[in-house]
């Protein structure tokens, strides 16, 4: 039997949160985390918890797994269990709302803020905007982002200021858009970033690219900002 | 319910999917107050999993590609039941469609020219089926529905909709002419309930594959749409049409692209042979996917299947080699080391056929108006009511969606859908205001589940009501074990309606709402079980063994399921096509 500590929470019962214990017979196998999730949920309806795709690419599923920020469901027990022990928690910095849902309102005014949509006020052509594939490579490792707040919620900087610190997730986008061949407003981009809290928060700790379940790198994306802010400014 | 707010709009979009953000776009663009309820936040829904592409002649594989061919693969992929008006409409405007998409921004993979790459499906050919295979799925490498619905959610951030992110649409609410006029809905997050008022309500609910013990499709396709609909006594079309692809990663579900096999990967069963040869000599591991997944499950029947129970067969792909699948099929690399435990690089994923795709749904017409059928056997329109994407038949995909058309259906037809809804609006739409009692009417299911004192989990009606679909109504069906199957279905519907709500608190309880999404469940699942007993042929997806073969002179119809008499009547297809004389039913072989 597998030993599972799952925070709860439910704002009009509980006076405040605490670690529920539960016992789960996993049969010894390797399966995800949110599969147990699952299982729980079967035996105990109240327990809350978002999820959709079960396969990685929705992003409901993110949460802190025996202390590392993941996707539950493409976390096998053999990666989280310690000890025969599992202890799941909502992603950090982040209000509750109830038991593993937190209020992601911040993380997604982030987002919003860096303008995450294609400007391009040329007249569009009748067919696609051309762009050979070199310049369609440089959106590889920024365009899979998910949205899963992960990055965000590891990162001690977005604990701090998460009104005024854009996050990884969302600096990853905001060099989705200055990458791309096909955006032209680069300048007025920068220029929106251009402060002492949106970009340069980022002490560059890389907790966002340790977490990361598509595998990106929002901290070099971040790096490539820095230095289009600093020639921009010379 | 006094007390109870009311939020009004001149659109309201039930679905935060592809078709839902495009139709509110749509809207957005045109300035109407618009709201897209969504129960999930938008990035989330399901068409993010859709992988290998969206289909559509832009002529970039093939300078010499047209729509009219793009059109006849569709119409005989569909078995010819798909309305080839619909079809027309959907290929011709398609390549607009996507160009949009592109100026939006969306990340599509590039060729040589600098143009949209585009990758060989199944069913696809050049000439009218004379000229060979063709390569006419345009991809953002394999994550193409995730590149879609990000783009999507980015304009209608641009074009300012109003999103009720985490709502969940419980009923739909009919005014005194029995036209609809809004949804009540709750707030999931707060358990607050709400009459959300509109002079046009879209329902771009998606699909329901989850009836299915083993399928392809997330958590939430629940069939809410059609649940919705049926409960307000409107007919569902095509409900008996359910897509098997070929292949879902054995054990897990999670679908394998077909992106695969165009990219020249194949099938092989436990002697490594590559068995489509024998069952589609010409296109082979190409075919439609109906015959595919049947080929598939004929193999394992006969002994020929792999692994230990000989239950599934293997997609080999490490031929490709490394280069190539890290470029082109990156996704699925990560897909099959996770779910499978197979490295696709060296070694073959097991695959089984995973039920994928809803064909039917709420049938509309091609400006996405809803449809119910008079006493006379007309078409008449549902006021206020609109269907797009998975949740409507249109019908583009008849009896067998092609790989690519899923993208393509919701774009053009989200799009349609608002266009025309822009057009009402601007002429004007005057719909009687609900009264109380219809509110309060719309109030009656989540009213039941609220006030339940006893009854079952409903996890565990949910895995019996998914047992007996799997069993009794999945790839090869026979007509006395469905009648077993709705025998079943029968004796679980009480249970289902009594499901258990033990926690009855209002802060984000997943609990109600997997309850109310279980009454959705089962009345899709019903009406699909009392629709494949009563067609009396095999078409495309619905194959069965008691009648093999395709019949035209009864059933080259569409079915439509009346929820209030549970019975079967019959639609013509539309074959009236603008541009050319109809494509007339041929036998189909690939």
């Amino acid at each position: 039997m597998l030993n599972v500590s799952i925070y709860r929470y439910n704002p009009e019962v509980d006076a405040e949160p605490y670690m529920q214990d539960y016992q789960v017979d996993t049969q010894g196998k390797d399966v995800m985390v949110l599969d147990v999730l699952e299982k729980l949920k079967t035996e105990d309806p109240s327990l809350s918890f978002r999820r959709s795709c079960r396969e990685g690419v929705c992003g409901s599923d993110g949460l802190n797994i025996s202390g590392k920020n993941g996707l539950a469901c493409i976390t096998p027990l053999s990666s989280a269990v310690k000890g025969n022990k599992l202890v799941i928690r909502p992603l950090p910095g982040l209000p509750v709302i109830r038991d593993l849902v937190i209020d992601m309102s911040q993380f997604y005014a982030q987002y919003e803020k860096i303008q995450p949509y294609m400007i391009n006020n040329s007249p569009a052509p009748a067919i696609e905007r051309l762009q050979s594939p070199e310049e369609r490579a440089k959106l590889d490792g920024l365009y899979e982002c998910i949205l899963c707040a992960c990055c965000s919620t590891a990162c001690p900087s977005f604990w701090w200021n998460p009104d005024k610190f854009i996050g990884p997730s969302g600096l990853l986008q905001a060099y989705r858009f200055l990458a791309d061949s096909r955006d032209t407003a680069t300048e007025e981009r920068l220029a929106n970033l251009d402060d002492p809290f949106s970009v340069f928060r980022c002490h560059g700790i890389m907790n966002c690219v340790q977490v990361c379940p598509k595998g990106l790198n929002p901290t070099k994306a971040i790096g490539h900002i820095r230095s289009m802010l600093i020639r921009s400014a010379t | 319910m006094a007390n109870m707010r009311t939020m009004s709009f001149d659109a309201v979009i039930v679905g935060g999917g592809g078709s839902g953000m495009r139709a509110a776009l749509q809207l957005s663009q045109s300035g109407y107050k618009t709201a897209v309820i969504t129960k999930v936040f938008p990035t989330r829904s399901h068409t993010v999993s859709a992988q290998g592409g969206i289909t559509c002649a832009i002529a970039s594989d093939d300078p010499n590609d047209q729509w009219q061919w793009h059109m006849y693969d569709t119409i005989k992929g569909s078995d010819y039941i798909g309305d080839q008006e619909a079809i027309e409409y959907m290929c011709q405007t398609g390549p607009e469609a996507i160009f949009e998409l592109e100026h939006m921004g969306l990340p599509f993979s590039r060729t040589e020219e600098g143009r949209i790459y585009q990758r060989p499906f199944g069913g696809q050919s050049k000439d009218f089926g004379n000229g060979g295979q063709a390569a006419r799925t345009c991809a953002a490498a394999d994550r193409t529905g995730h590149a879609l619905l990000h783009t999507l959610y980015q304009g209608n951030l641009k074009s300012e909709t109003t999103f009720l992110n985490e709502w969940y649409a419980v009923d739909i609410v009919k005014n005194e002419d029995n036209a609809v006029v809004g949804v009540v809905a709750i707030d999931i997050e707060t358990g607050e309930t709400v009459y959300v008022k509109s002079k046009a309500t879209v329902f771009a609910t998606g699909g329901a594959g989850r009836i299915y013990a083993s399928t392809t499709n997330a958590h939430i396709c629940t069939g809410d749409g059609v649940g919705m609909a049926l409960r307000a006594g409107f007919p569902v079309q095509d409900i008996e049409m359910w897509q098997f692809h070929p292949t879902g990663i054995h054990g897990a579900g999670t679908l394998v692209t077909e992106g695969c096999r165009g990219e020249g990967g194949y099938l092989i069963n436990k002697d490594g042979e590559r068995f489509m040869e024998r069952y589609a000599p010409n296109v082979k591991d190409l075919a439609g996917r109906d015959v595919v997944a049947r080929s598939m499950v004929l193999e394992i029947l006969e002994g020929r299947g792999c692994g230990p129970d000989g239950d599934h067969v293997y997609l080999k792909l490490d031929h490709l080699g490394e280069e190539t699948l890290n470029a082109k099929l990156p996704g699925i690399l990560e897909l099959s080391r996770t779910f499978a435990h197979a490295d696709p690089v060296v070694e073959p994923i097991p695959v089984v056929p995973t039920c994928h795709y809803m064909m039917g749904g709420i049938p509309t017409n091609v400006d996405g108006q809803a449809l119910t059928i008079d006493k006379e056997g007309n078409d008449q329109v549902i006021e206020g009511f609109y269907a797009c994407g998975e949740a409507a038949c249109v019908s583009v995909h008849g009896a067998n969606r092609l790989g690519g058309n899923s993208l393509l259906d919701l774009v053009v037809f989200g799009r349609a859908s608002g266009i025309f809804i822009e057009k009402q609006l601007r002429e004007g739409i005057n719909l009687k205001e609900a009264r109380e009692a219809d509110i309060e009417l719309a109030m009656t299911g989540l009213n039941r589940i609220n006030n339940s004192a006893d009854g079952e989990q409903a996890s565990v009606l949910r895995a019996e009501l998914q047992t007996i679909m799997q069993n009794y109504f999945g790839v090869f069906r026979r007509g006395d074990f469905m009648q077993q199957g709705i025998e079943k279905l029968n004796a679980l519907r009480p249970r289902i309606e009594n499901v258990a709500l033990d926690d009855k608190s209002n802060a984000f309880n997943t609990a109600r709402i997997e309850a109310l999404e279980l009454q959705n469940l089962f009345a899709t699942a019903e009406a699909t079980a009392i629709a494949a007993e009563g067609r009396t042929e095999s078409r495309g997806a619905h194959a069965r063994e008691d009648f093999q073969e395709r019949d035209d002179e009864n059933w080259l119809c569409h079915s439509v399921y009346f929820p209030d008499s549970k019975t079967i009547g019959k639609r013509g297809v539309n074959f009236n096509l603008k541009t050319r004389e109809a494509f007339e039913p041929k036998i189909r072989t690939y």
